[in-house]
């Protein structure tokens, strides 16, 4: 990587000679054209930078989808490339949440598989026929390369060109953007950033020429993000935001009623034609904001023409008396509306904004998700790098200028360092502003630091003491901050190679020798699936893995990632937690023939089902109270064992035996080793399953599925044919044993 | 904006403040009137203006009386497209006055077409 690193440290030499050509100014045409070329091939480095550091999971991997929410784009993609648009737009998915089904064509955000679809026919048309597979894998790169080009726009309206550059190359490797768009991301993030820098590229400059156009192109990318991703919302807010506090500043003109009403109107009518958000734009309270801000804009501009009119005095007492009556008359409209049930009341996810502990209260299910969780200060540094420390001092700069773009980026960076503290997945909206305003600033520093101008100039003007003395300072300055420059584009590297490049579906390892292993446990049980089991088979697992089984092993799921209804993932929860004969007729009320867990005992991999148990017992016990008690899951001393000293309720729960079953026969003397959670797990501990059997674990006992017995012939209850079945016969069937002590 | 003003006349309550207002608006109504008088272009846009807001009203009116917005997309459709034509026009009569620098009222005009055919355009696919 170290050559991508030499071209991301292009752009700080290449401003500067563009700078110092700017200053001689001797044959201007030739100097534009140098600059103009100079420009055009920093571009381009700075586009092979940002997508070959996208690379490094197809490069150590392979061309795979990664995680869990791509799959579905993914299944998604296919769908809509196999089947017409319309079909698409009324796609009824059966094959999973059964048995309720899914309106997949009508809750989902249709852009990302749209464009891909798009994409893969404009491919077709010119004779290159690529598998949909790989365009969604390059999806995410590609557009990263738009990204950069957007992020140089609106920075230059900003700044200018130099800063503009410097902020392309920064959105372009930086890893709080590089986290959600490597290949194989396939996700809605993927292109939603870029449509956000698009959106507000073309506001800011509607905004500062008053153009209708540009506003227009800033509501069709707002109606594209809008058909790409739910954060939309926060455009929808943080543009009426920008507004209401310029015109709080006494800045109102007529270029900000041009802009703002364009853009308001065009997009509002366009995002309502995304079935999915449907209403939600004049119902919901989130979209509120932006009709208040419009409404107060024709106010302000009546006001405007008035106040050209008549005496200042005068219209101070009209101004005061106005906006009392209409606050008054808006306030209480809006409670109105509100009370009479017109409008949406405020929703769950908006409130957990604003109350960090609002989600673990009211909705574990949102609090069970990881991105949920408030970010923690090192992911900031690691994410942005140098870039978090330039950011206030950027802000700051902004403030010494403060003209209405700047204005903008400061309520921008406001707004979304603080949702960034509330939920780590807004870190990726915090991340383009950082990289901008840590352009500005160092574009700034650069600009004095970097002119050695006065060398030239020393013999006309002062001593030749001091000029040195000015030429060191900025040469010491100016040479610790491309220092800095490197380290950014060493740790860019670095993190993306080590942090975010794993598809999670294929987890690396290494072996006792230091070679790379590849632990492909999901994929083998998931083909297990979908070679042996019935095409109509249901698969009951936790809802992480939904989206996974849909997409890999094509089968019927009960719950997945969609987490649309509570109650259905509540079930699942409460067959995990509950004994065997509950977890048992409660899953064949539901059809399902085959139970999936995932363990990771053997291997030591964190992420598996014990661990989520906690979250699977809260959320069931949200609607079944009576039935599954959080606290009998503890030991007496308030710890989560597995051991045994775990819980009576722990032990006969379906997921402790299912994740356990056979595990102490692997170790000697029945001693199991849990690399997990560091506990010992003997025979003892695990009972019996009398209701399920093991079908398939795969290779490190990661996935493991089971199988619901059939009722028996003779209508005895399974757990007294177990009985029965055991005092005739007491041989074990002996498992399969996974070489464990193999990987490290 | 002659219709919204017309608002503000049961505002007053005082007085002094109700004679400032009348004042506002006679003056606002008179430096309106000497605008228009010599502007054909700015007269257009004020009747297709006002022509707009009668149609919104009437719609929100029929809705009213109906006691029913069953096609609720056509019914928004129509009102926005009222809504935002209307807003546009606004637009576009705020540069043809005071023409902003570095868009010529020529090119304003070009702008507004454009605005409004995506806007129409939208409209219409919303209405089905």
């Amino acid at each position: 990587m170290s050559e991508i690193a030499e071209k991301i440290v292009v752009p700080d030499t290449a401003v500067t000679a563009n700078e110092n050509d700017t200053t001689t100014q001797k044959d201007g045409n030739c100097v534009s054209w140098i600059q103009s070329s100079l420009k055009t091939l920093i571009f381009i480095a700075i586009i092979i930078a940002s997508i070959s550091s996208r690379l490094f999971a197809v490069i150590r991997f392979e061309s795979i989808i990664h995680e869990f929410d791509p799959w579905f784009n993914y299944r998604a993609t296919q769908y809509l490339v196999n089947n017409s648009f319309k079909d698409f737009l009324n796609w009824f998915d059966e094959r999973t949440w059964y048995p309720l089904g899914r309106v997949t064509g009508g809750t989902l955000y249709p852009g990302l598989m749209t464009t891909s679809a798009f994409i893969w026919h404009a491919l077709r048309k010119i004779g290159l026929p690529v598998d949909i597979r790989n365009i969604c894998v390059l999806f995410a790169p590609a557009f990263s390369a738009i990204t950069a080009y957007v992020t140089y726009k609106l920075t230059c309206e900003l700044k200018d060109e130099k800063a503009g550059l410097l902020a392309a190359a920064f959105i372009g490797i930086v890893p709080g953007y590089i986290s959600r768009s490597v290949a194989g991301s396939y996700d809605n993030e993927a292109i939603a950033i870029t449509l956000l820098m698009a959106t507000f590229m073309f506001w800011i400059k509607g905004l500062k020429q008053g153009s209708i156009l540009n506003s227009s192109f800033a509501a069709l990318c707002y109606f594209y993000m809008v058909s790409a991703w739910g954060g939309y919302v926060f455009i929808t807010n943080l543009i009426p935001f920008h507004v209401f506090c310029l015109i709080l500043m006494g800045r109102y003109t007529s270029k900000i009623y041009v802009a703002y009403n364009t853009w308001f109107v065009i997009g509002t009518i366009a995002s309502m034609q995304i079935p999915f958000v449907g209403f939600l734009p004049i119902k919901s309270n989130d979209h509120m904001a932006a009709l208040g801000v419009f409404c107060l804009l024709q106010i302000v501009a009546l006001g405007d023409f008035i106040k050209a009119k008549i005496s200042e005095k005068k219209f101070k007492v009209i101004m005061w008396v106005s906006i009392i009556l209409i606050m008054i008359g808006g306030i209480a409209g809006l409670f109105l509306l509100t009370y009479l049930g017109l409008i949406a009341p405020w929703t769950g996810r908006f409130y957990s904004l604003w109350d960090t502990n609002y989600a673990r209260i009211h909705i574990p299910i949102i609090a069970s998700v990881s991105e949920h969780q408030p970010i923690t200060w090192p992911a900031f540094f690691l994410d942005t790098h140098f870039l978090i420390w330039l950011f206030p001092a950027a802000v700051f700069l902004m403030f010494m200028d403060l003209k209405n773009e700047h204005v903008f980026i400061i309520v921008y960076s406001v707004l979304c360092s603080y949702f960034a503290g509330v939920m780590v997945r807004l870190m990726l909206t915090l991340t383009p502003v950082i990289c901008i305003a840590g352009a500005v600033a160092l574009s700034k520093l650069f600009d004095i630091y970097l002119d050695f101008s006065p060398i030239f100039s020393t013999k006309k003007t002062g001593t030749t003491k001091s000029s040195v003395m000015t030429v060191l300072t900025r040469a010491l300055v100016s040479a610790s901050f491309i220092y800095y420059l490197y380290l950014f584009v060493h740790h860019c590297t670095w993190v993306t190679q080590s942090a975010y490049s794993s598809p999670s579906v294929v987890l690396p390892s290494q072996n006792r020798d230091g070679s790379m292993a590849i632990i492909d446990d999901y994929r083998e049980a998931y083909y297990w699936l979908r070679m042996n089991t019935d095409y109509d088979a249901k698969i009951a697992s936790w809802w992480d893995y939904g989206y996974q089984i849909g997409g890999m092993a094509d089968r019927t799921t009960l719950v997945d990632n969609n987490t649309w209804n509570n109650t259905h993932i509540a079930i699942v929860g409460k067959a995990m937690a509950s004994p065997e004969e509950v977890s048992y007729e409660l899953l064949k009320e539901h059809d399902v023939d085959y139970v999936l867990v995932i363990f990771g005992g053997v291997l030591g991999f964190g992420g598996d089902d014990i661990n989520k148990f906690l979250w699977m017992i809260r959320i069931a016990e949200g609607i079944w109270p009576e039935e599954v008690k959080e606290r009998d899951f503890f030991v007496n001393q308030g710890e989560f064992r597995v051991d045994s000293q775990a819980s009576q309720t722990m032990k006969k729960s379906l997921m402790y035996k299912m994740s356990y079953h056979g595990f102490p026969d692997l170790f000697p003397n029945g001693q199991g080793q849990d690399r997990v959670r560091q506990q010992v797990v003997t025979a003892a501990d695990v009972e019996d399953l009398d209701y399920f059997d093991e079908v398939f674990s795969s290779e490190n006992w990661l996935v493991r599925i089971y199988k619901l017995k059939d009722l028996d012939i003779e209508g005895r209850d399974l757990s007294d044919f177990a009985e029965f079945e055991k005092s005739k016969n007491t041989k074990r069937s002996s498992n399969k044993r996974p070489e464990i002590d193999l990987r490290v | 904006m002659a219709p919204v003003i017309q608002k503000k006349k049961s505002v007053a309550s005082k007085d002094d403040i109700q004679k400032d207002f009348m004042e506002a608006i006679n003056l606002s109504i008179s430096s309106y009137k000497s605008q228009v008088r010599n502007n054909k272009k700015l007269r257009l846009i004020d009747i297709f203006a006002t022509m707009l807001v009668v149609i919104g009203v009437f719609q929100t009116a029929f809705v009213g009386l109906i006691q029913d917005n069953y096609p609720f997309n056509a019914f928004l459709a129509g009102f926005i497209i009222c809504v935002g034509q209307f807003v546009l026009l606004m637009c576009l009569r705020l540069q043809l006055t005071h023409p902003f620098e570095g868009i010529s009222k020529s090119k304003a005009f070009g702008e507004f077409v454009v605005a409004s055919l995506i806007l129409h355009f939208t409209c219409l696919h919303f209405i089905n």
